[in-house]
């Protein structure tokens, strides 16, 4: 059994100490407490007694290395004794000999001065000059860009990584990390005060990928309360609850990929790189989107409305007496709007089922939401949508999302989609070319809802303007069909009355 | 060297050359060669070979807990460590004089006067690991906890003392400090009261050298057992790497106290041989000439002379010490390691000894807020 030993804070808060030198080698075998290294802390230098008895297995640092606390610095090969094989699974308390945790991932001191240094790096992560504002307009900036499945590569994600260095002539060496964000989060805000908040809330608002400086505080000396965090979320989305867990930054770094959330708070490695292993929900995410891109030619339409008068809807739903309890947003709307379109195209709810040779047909539509979730991307689904009305509906979509955001969805709710929205809206984002979930014929993207200068009643008027993208399997659907289905969706978002037409 | 009162700071270092024509107490030298004393061999005249070898088995033992605690320290399993090394004499001495209802407040590092009380080894570990604001219930043993303001348990056990004088009891209240801790304000004041009251309480300084880096010469002009006769206290210097003249000294002292005699200061001239904490280095501010000097005081290798001269250090013996060591020592680790985490609402205990609406508030809230990290979110992410 390999036991691996940490650097623990030697003196009273210390953050590294360097291994002046070992004592032993591997291969020796050590009795306990017998001193193995010297290390040399701020304080003092001091003797490092082996926490086991057993052999050297490997010594990870050298001599002369100035070493992280908590960082592994020596394995042992332990032998095992009976059931000590076995000891309980117990929590891995943070001791206080490790100090509190240190959220960083490099080596801070150096990282730092490399980033001022090397300006030519540094530029490789800075927001693209020509989109600056976008960057920041961007209300859930994450800390590591997500790429849900089935949220579209945007343009603002994904013309930097293959932009930055046509662009940014001056460091055409400047290596663009694999995992870096185009655009690093700003953690703090403008004065350099970090918004007033409790742990708690601050917890919630990194989960939903909301960045504190753009909520408005309510609470006593604006402190920003978890009301104002969801109530951010919905303005900003439109969507309360179809925000829910589309925090990228934490849809990225959570899913199964949890390296990646210590890294993305600091500030951007100038040069190097990071190495996360491919695991859980990002690596079963990317072996759907590999095949689904691959496998299904895609086809991606794009349509943008007046929706104002689905926002009056609302205004007067929430008024209403049977909706009052309900959370009816665009999200509502739309889900119902797709339910209702979806009847007079059947193509775009079916499969491909290339094994059987068949195209499976599914009369009920299962309707997946994409949510960026603590465990990463999940699609989970609504069953029989359609058969849902209005009210129905919304408490389907709250419960769906609470679930999500709980971490509880389940395997059932996973399965068994046929068709299925992505709300890009709540980052800020107009439109995208989303990837299908795999199985499905059709994804429809809801950008952000914006008060634009459009066309009304002969005159330009500002109105709330959406753009809907909807991406179809093209062996299911052909253009027409497609076409249709998002008209029908967006003539009822920018007259709901029209579904009187279509039912 | 004798020891004079003009101040000169080599006074300090030259103590525990030998009793002859000086003040200070001992009854067996650095050799291991006992010395006969006619005032303090009656005090210690039950100790008989069994008895010195169980003197010489705490010292072993007690030495072992602080080497086991240091390594657990070097390993990432306790926050910081104050180690005794070099103290083991004084605080066995004077803690195996003590009966069980007299009543301890000593500093951090008294931990071989807690192993005498009969501390739970886990216990004495529970705050250096951050597990316990607390590590005992102090009436369990009657010893509290220990004290890090330092010098501050002199006035808790004069005010116990004072309040044994109003139980009418003949129990002794014992204080250990520095002599750092002997230029606190708080030592002082508690030595005006006890001399006022004449409160049954021995105050015994452990005077180690060193207040962390400040050597005891910058701070004691005189001998600082000189300065309890100012208070009306009645003093004795004596070699605290001596553990028979420690037990001695320390039962003269609760006699008088017991009878009536109130309060008496000693001042056990000892030596840290380790570092302040294992957050120190020594050999930054230290000769290492000194440490040389001091080890050849060692207090067991002391004892283990004078054993040896007496027929009662055969190998069996020594290793069977040396199992009983490091059986405590394994006790010890694993006590440490096995330790359990306290809950979040474990902050709440102990706060009042009865029920406070107050409190029950506050904990209400604080149960509330926990919960609003929502589920499995409390224990971080």
């Amino acid at each position: 059994m390999i036991k691996e030993f940490r650097l623990p804070d030697l003196g009273e808060g210390l953050t590294e100490s360097e291994i002046v030198s070992w004592h032993v080698a591997v291969g020796d075998t050590v009795e306990l407490n017998q001193v193995i290294a010297d290390v040399e802390t701020a304080k003092a230098v001091v003797e490092l007694p082996s926490p086991y008895a057993g052999v050297i297995a490997r010594l990870h640092e050298q001599p002369g290395t100035v070493v992280e606390v908590g960082a592994t610095i020596v394995s042992f090969d332990i032998p095992v004794i009976g059931n000590e094989a076995d000891p309980p699974a117990r929590r891995e308390p943070n001791l206080v000999g490790y100090g509190a945790a240190v959220e960083k991932g490099g080596r801070p001191q150096r990282r730092v001065r490399d980033f001022a240094e090397d300006s030519g790096s540094a530029a490789a992560v800075q927001p693209m000059p020509d989109r600056p504002a976008a960057a920041r307009s961007v209300p859930a900036v994450p800390a590591v860009p997500a790429h849900p499945a089935a949220v579209p590569v945007a343009p603002t994600h994904a013309a930097p990584a293959a932009a930055a260095p046509a662009r940014q002539g001056p460091a055409p060496d400047s290596p663009v990390p694999a995992v870096r964000p185009a655009h690093a989060a700003p953690l703090v805000s403008a004065t350099g005060e970090r918004p007033r908040s409790t742990p708690p809330v601050r917890k919630l608002a990194r989960d939903l990928g909301l960045v504190l400086d753009s909520v408005h505080g309510s609470g006593p000396g604006q402190l920003i309360t978890r009301e104002d965090v969801l109530n951010a979320l919905a303005e900003q989305g439109g969507s309360a609850a179809g925000t829910v867990g589309y925090g990228p930054g934490v849809s990225e770094g959570a899913a199964g990929t949890g390296d990646a959330v210590s890294d993305g708070r600091g500030l951007p490695p100038a040069s190097g790189e990071t190495r996360i292993p491919i695991k859980g929900v990002r690596k079963h995410t990317a072996a759907a989107m590999v095949a689904s891109a691959f496998t299904a030619p895609h086809v991606t339409e794009f349509l943008t409305i007046d929706v104002t008068p689905t926002m009056e809807l609302i205004s007067k739903l929430k008024a209403s007496r049977a909706f009052a309890d309900a959370r009816i947003t665009p999200l509502t709307i739309v889900a119902k709007a797709v339910c209702i379109a979806v009847r007079r195209q059947p193509s775009l709810n079916s499969s491909w089922d290339a094994a059987a040779n068949e195209i499976v047909q599914y009369s009920a539509v299962n309707l997946g939401i994409a949510a960026a979730t603590p465990r990463g991307l999940l699609v989970p689904n609504i069953k029989d949508a359609g058969a849902l009305n209005l009210l129905e509906l919304s408490a389907a979509l709250k419960t769906l999302t609470d679930t999500a955001r709980s971490g509880k969805t389940s395997q059932a709710d996973l399965s068994g989609g046929t068709l299925s929205i992505t709300n890009i809206g709540v980052f800020g984002i107009d439109a995208g070319t989303p990837i299908l979930n795999p199985g499905e014929a059709a994804i429809l993207a809801v950008g952000a809802v914006r008060r634009a200068p459009w066309e009304y009643e002969g005159e330009v008027a500002l109105r709330s303007v959406m753009p809907l993208s909807l991406s179809f399997d093209h062996r299911l659907v052909d253009g027409e069909q497609g076409s249709r289905f998002l008209a029908d969706i967006g003539a009822i978002l920018s007259d709901p009355g029209m579904v009187l037409t279509m039912v | 060297m004798a020891l004079s009162e003009t101040g000169d700071v080599s006074v300090q270092d030259g103590v525990g050359e030998g009793a002859a024509g000086s003040n200070l107490i001992q009854l067996v030298d650095a050799l291991g060669v006992r010395h006969p004393n006619p005032h303090y061999d009656p005090l210690v005249a039950d100790v008989d070979g069994a008895a010195l070898r169980s003197l010489y088995e705490d010292m072993v033992v007690v030495r072992r807990i602080d080497s086991e605690a240091t390594a657990l320290q070097r390993q990432g399993e306790l926050a910081l460590w104050p180690p005794l090394l070099g103290q083991e004499a004084a605080q066995i001495g004077s803690g195996r004089a003590l009966r069980q209802d007299d009543f301890v407040f000593s500093s951090y590092r008294e931990n071989a006067v807690a192993y005498c009380r009969g501390v739970d080894l886990t216990d004495l570990l529970r705050v250096w690991r951050g597990n316990a604001s607390s590590g005992w219930d102090p009436y369990t043993i009657n010893m509290a906890t220990p004290q890090v303001i330092i010098g501050a348990q002199t006035l808790h056990a004069t005010g116990y003392a004072m309040g044994i004088l109003n139980d009418g009891a003949d129990s002794v209240a014992v204080t250990y400090f520095g002599d750092g801790a002997t230029s606190q304000g708080d030592v002082n004041e508690a030595m005006v009261f006890a001399a006022s009251y004449q409160a049954p309480v021995v105050f015994f300084c452990q005077n180690n050298h060193w207040a962390i880096s400040e050597p005891v010469g910058l701070q004691a002009h005189v001998p600082i057992a000189d300065r309890a006769p100012g208070f009306g206290i009645p003093s004795v210097r004596v070699d605290g790497n001596d553990v028979l003249a420690c037990l001695a000294v320390t039962r003269e002292a609760l006699d008088r106290a017991r009878s009536g005699g109130g309060p008496t200061f000693i001042e056990a001239v000892t030596y840290r041989m380790g570092p302040h904490t294992t957050a120190d280095d020594p050999s930054r501010y230290r000769d290492a000439n000194e440490l040389e000097d001091w080890a050849a005081k060692d207090p067991l290798a002391r004892i283990a002379a004078l054993l040896d001269s007496m027929d009662l250090l055969d190998a069996d013996y020594a290793d069977s010490v040396k199992a009983k060591a490091d059986g405590v020592a394994a006790e010890l680790r694993a006590g440490c390691l096995g330790m359990a985490e306290p809950a979040p609402g474990d902050v709440f205990k102990h706060v009042y000894s009865a029920p406070n609406s107050w409190l029950d508030r506050q904990q209400d809230h604080y149960e509330r807020y926990l919960l609003s990290f929502g589920n499995g979110t409390t224990e971080g992410d």
